[in-house]
């Protein structure tokens, strides 16, 4: 077996010194009855050529993103990702290494990740951030328990405009600790219906910008009068490219900024693993979840890293922890830092007005056709139109023409069967833009 | 220091400022076409001011990051011998697998008909899961492993819920020796947590557990084998308590790794586990993530299994992505870690049932070795019998010399090795958890083992200054941790970096 490296002598010498006869003998506490006599029934070892080949048989069976005509997004979006970026995380020393608890073997991924929470902190419009965790949705949910946390009140209110699986995330994860959350009716433009929930009661109120919709929303006034009440406005996001043109969250006085990272450096993978973002206000550092880096120094005065405030983490407070989590996104992190870094701002607000364009010239064609309803008043890179017929059976039939016409709204939720949600980037053509308008005419 | 560099590099090792203290890092690593320009659809929100973030060249970024990579130790250098974490090698054929266009390149929301491969793969990695485990059914969605504690303690809330019992057994016991992330779990979800002390063979005291268990007890979650690197031998019993008692088992799937092929959970009475993809099936570990936690359940919580789930259409599969009723919510967007699914899934293949098997021996055979051989240089807290899949050590036999577990650590990487897990379990003070895994040779392993046996005879050789002295050799000396949480500063400032050089000056 390639990957193990005992030879049969080793096994055997080893076996002496321990002073046993047989590996069985290591097994001597595991009840007789529970100890399989021979193989469970799967398939035997393969050489790499028979996997590989398996693997690519499944992966064959997929339609891969770019070879269609692609215009679909709802918290996903497909980038163009610099060849750079995949080079760099594969290095061993990133790919192989662990949570960096002993940091003095653990610089590289320590420093990286001082500029990640930079970088974030920066894109969001906030103050700090952490080091990242699981996805967009599992951060969403981890700030809107952070808002009762720190609120010491345990309602949310949740616009119509979150993305559902968001929605129902944060549902799982506050409902367990009897945080209520409060959720609204869909609405393509209802971010602020949630200031009308407003009372001293509320720990939080959960807004996302741009929208499942898509839509952009100025969020000063909810946030005044969140804070006028005593709550937080938690903001969220599944298109993290779009603070490369739109005001950031943290701008406009959200309190906790945390949403997806996906499209800068990662590449679509079916669903994950992604990165989720997540910022705050540093006076509320302290009710933060999540791994953080810190500065500090070494013996000889040297500028160093660490991980840092692991009092707030399940390793030392175990049943007291702000969060039982104990992994970030690691290397969807760096890739997300590497990428960010090529980009720089100029390159970050370029790649944004790209995909505004691309987008806009989409929302024309679409909306020229007779029958399509362009539901979204403002948007960035993704809109929702209203058609004729059921969402679902337009998106199955433009599939048949190599087209992903983007989702259907009732895919997501149920409910609202005409709303197709689509987006464009900078990877779509004028030519996808075309034969997307011309293939939506002959279905509608 | 006479030794010092005019440069601050030393060979190899090259000084490496932070992004955003490179001057004039205005520029750019992408070529993109210039937009037109006039588009304007957003409303009057265009951002305002500009965020400060630096770019540089193609080339300056690859520089940057490669020589931040030389500062980490990792799996591909050497030994990591970090107990209760597998750090395992990583095979290269997973990388290569899980970038194939077909599922890198695949949405999560494509239409069914595009993406039948990926969900073949997903039902195939269930089926693999369920076969090793022994279990029914299995929630692939959680994120890492704490997520997938947080989907089987769900699944019995819900079941209890179901039962009419959610509202009177909120009490869950966990034995003291677990991973802190059982009790934080347990806490999420909306228990009390209740320590089960152990015994002095140092696993679950039975006695004690008995009579903790009663009418408001939700269930017991245990780690098997458990912190210690020790098998819990009542297992079976203690599934029978629980059950008998009315309550669910859950056992903490992080040290599969040592049973993987040889034992199958489901044999045990338990009723919901997560596995580490990370751990037993290899996938990276990257600095800390991502992980995945598919999370197997019993007959009695299958029903509670949170969305999606793949299920047979006609010829191939499809995904159900609402929740069925009384079953735990959504615990996230989409399906979970498909990259973590191709390798993981890779990995199984690679190995097959046979080389699993021998995957769980070498691993347990290297660390009943390692312990062999240390034990007469170290103390062995509850060394009679043979350990699992890891060599529980602690610093008694040199604390008398001045030297402690942190000394031996640090001391280690001056020698070329990453610490074992330090203080870990808490039950044992100064523990020292080697977990060796079986990827590594009886070469490598006699190289660590020599060194540990150098280092402890020096350390009863009186010499603890070496010891709180090193790393003398790694890329920093031991770092301020206190400094770092008294004064945070957890991101670079343009200011705050400008008023230190002001003061310096």
């Amino acid at each position: 077996m390639r990957y193990l490296p005992l030879t049969e002598d080793d096994r055997a010498r080893m076996l002496a010194t321990i002073g046993v006869k047989s590996v069985d003998d290591l097994y001597v506490d595991v009840p007789q009855a529970a100890r399989l006599k021979g193989l469970v029934d799967l398939p035997k070892a393969q050489g790499e050529l028979a996997v590989e080949r398996r693997m690519r048989a499944l992966a064959e069976k997929n339609t891969p993103a770019g070879r269609t005509a692609f215009f679909l997004g709802a918290g996903a979006y497909r980038h163009h990702v610099p060849a750079s970026v995949d080079h760099l995380i594969q290095r061993g020393e990133f790919l192989t290494s662990y949570t960096p608890y002993q940091p003095e073997i653990a610089q590289g991924t320590l420093q990286a990740l001082y500029e990640f929470q930079t970088q974030v902190a920066e894109l969001l419009g906030c103050e700090i951030a952490n080091a990242s965790m699981y996805d967009g949705s599992t951060a969403c949910a981890e700030a809107a328990l952070m808002a009762a946390r720190a609120t010491k009140r345990k309602r949310v209110i949740v616009s119509g405009g979150v993305h559902p699986h968001y929605i129902e995330a944060t549902r799982t994860l506050c409902e367990a600790q009897g945080v209520e959350i409060v959720a609204l009716a869909p609405a393509v433009d209802g971010e602020a219906e949630v200031m009308k929930h407003l009372d001293d009661t509320v720990a939080g109120v959960l807004v996302q910008s741009p929208n499942v919709f898509g839509t952009v929303t100025d969020l000063t006034p909810i946030s005044d009068a969140a804070h006028a009440k005593g709550a937080l406005l938690v903001a969220t996001f599944t298109e993290a490219v779009s603070f490369g043109m739109v005001e950031p969250p943290g701008a406009m006085g959200a309190d906790i900024v945390a949403g997806e990272g996906q499209s800068i450096g990662n590449s679509l993978n079916f669903g994950g693993p992604y990165v989720g973002l997540f910022a705050t206000r540093e006076k509320l550092v302290r009710s933060m979840p999540g791994r953080v880096a810190g500065e500090t120094v070494d013996a000889d005065g040297k500028r160093g890293f660490v991980l840092t405030l692991s009092t707030r983490e399940q390793h030392i407070r175990r049943e007291k922890a702000t969060s039982n989590i104990c992994t970030n996104a690691g290397l969807c992190t760096l890739a997300f830092t590497i990428h960010m870094t090529l980009l720089g701002q100029r390159g970050l607000s370029q790649l944004a007005e790209l995909n505004h364009e691309t987008a806009c010239a989409l929302a024309d064609a679409l909306a020229g056709v007779k029958g399509v309803e362009l539901l979204t008043p403002r948007f960035f890179n993704e809109f929702a139109v209203r058609l004729p017929k059921g969402a679902q059976g337009v998106v199955d039939k433009l599939a048949g023409q190599n087209i992903v016409a983007g989702v259907a709204y009732s895919r997501l939720r149920e409910g609202m069967d005409d709303v197709l949600i689509v987006a464009a980037t900078e990877t779509n053509t004028e030519d996808d833009i075309a034969k997307f308008a011309a293939a939506l005419k002959g279905a509608l | 220091m006479s030794d010092q560099t005019t440069t601050g590099s030393r060979g190899l090792l090259q000084a490496e400022a932070l992004i955003f203290e490179i001057e004039g890092a205005k520029h750019t690593g992408v070529d993109l076409p210039t937009p037109k320009g006039g588009k304007d659809r957003l409303g009057g929100l265009k951002r305002k001011s500009a965020p400060a973030l630096p770019g540089l060249s193609e080339p300056e970024t690859v520089r940057h990051y490669t020589r931040l990579s030389q500062r980490n130790y990792a799996i591909d250098l050497g030994l990591f011998p970090l107990g209760s974490c597998t750090m395992k090698h990583n095979p290269r054929l997973n990388e290569r697998a899980a970038r194939f266009e077909g599922f890198a390149d695949l949405h999560p929301l494509q239409p069914e008909s595009m993406t039948q491969g990926a969900l073949e793969l997903m039902d195939d990695l269930a089926h693999w899961l369920l076969e090793l485990t022994g279990l029914p059914a299995v929630a692939l969605s959680p994120k890492a492993g704490a997520h997938g504690e947080f989907c089987g303690m769900l699944a019995i809330k819900a079941a209890l819920e179901a039962r009419g019992e959610g509202a009177t057994r909120t009490r869950v016991l966990v034995p003291e020796s677990a991973h802190g992330t059982n009790p934080a779990t347990a806490v999420q979800c909306g228990f009390t947590v209740d320590e089960v002390p152990g015994n002095a063979q140092g696993r679950v005291d039975l006695a004690a557990l008995e009579a903790k268990l009663g009418p408001d007890v939700a269930a017991v979650m245990l780690t098997n084998p458990n912190t210690l690197g020790l098998f819990e031998g009542d297992v079976k019993k203690i599934a029978d308590l629980v059950h008998g008692a009315g309550g669910y088992f859950y056992c903490d799937g992080a040290n599969f790794n040592a049973i993987v092929g040889r034992v199958r959970p489901g044999d045990l009475g338990v009723d919901a586990m997560h596995i580490n993809l990370h751990k037993t099936f290899s996938t990276p570990h990257g600095g800390g993530g991502p992980g995945a936690g598919p999370t197997v359940l019993s007959e009695a919580l299958a029903a509670y299994a949170p969305p999606p789930l793949i299920v047979k259409k006609g010829d191939g599969r499809a995904m159900e992505e609402h929740r069925r009723p009384g079953a735990v919510g959504r615990l996230c967007a989409f399906h979970g870690q498909m990259g973590m699914f191709t390798r993981a899934m890779t990995y199984m293949l690679s190995h097959g049932s046979d080389g699993l098997r021998q995957v769980a021996e070498d691993a347990v055979l290297n660390a009943n070795y390692i312990r062999a051989r240390l034990k007469p240089h170290f103390s062995a807290p509850f060394g009679d019998g043979p350990c699992m899949h890891e060599a529980l050590l602690d610093d008694t036999s040199i604390k008398a010399h001045g030297v402690e577990t942190i000394d031996i650590a640090k001391a280690l990487i001056d020698e070329g090795f990453h610490p074992m897990t330090t203080y870990f379990p808490l039950v044992v003070h100064g523990a020292m958890l080697i977990e060796p895994t079986e990827t590594e040779s009886k070469r490598e392993i006699d190289r660590f083992c020599d060194a540990m046996i150098a280092l402890a005879e020096r350390a009863r050789s009186g010499d603890a200054a070496f010891f709180k002295a090193a790393p003398k050799f790694a890329p920093s000396r031991r770092l301020d941790e206190t400094r770092a949480a008294r004064q945070p500063k957890l991101r670079w400032r343009a200011d705050a970096e400008a008023a230190v050089k002001k003061a310096a000056e």
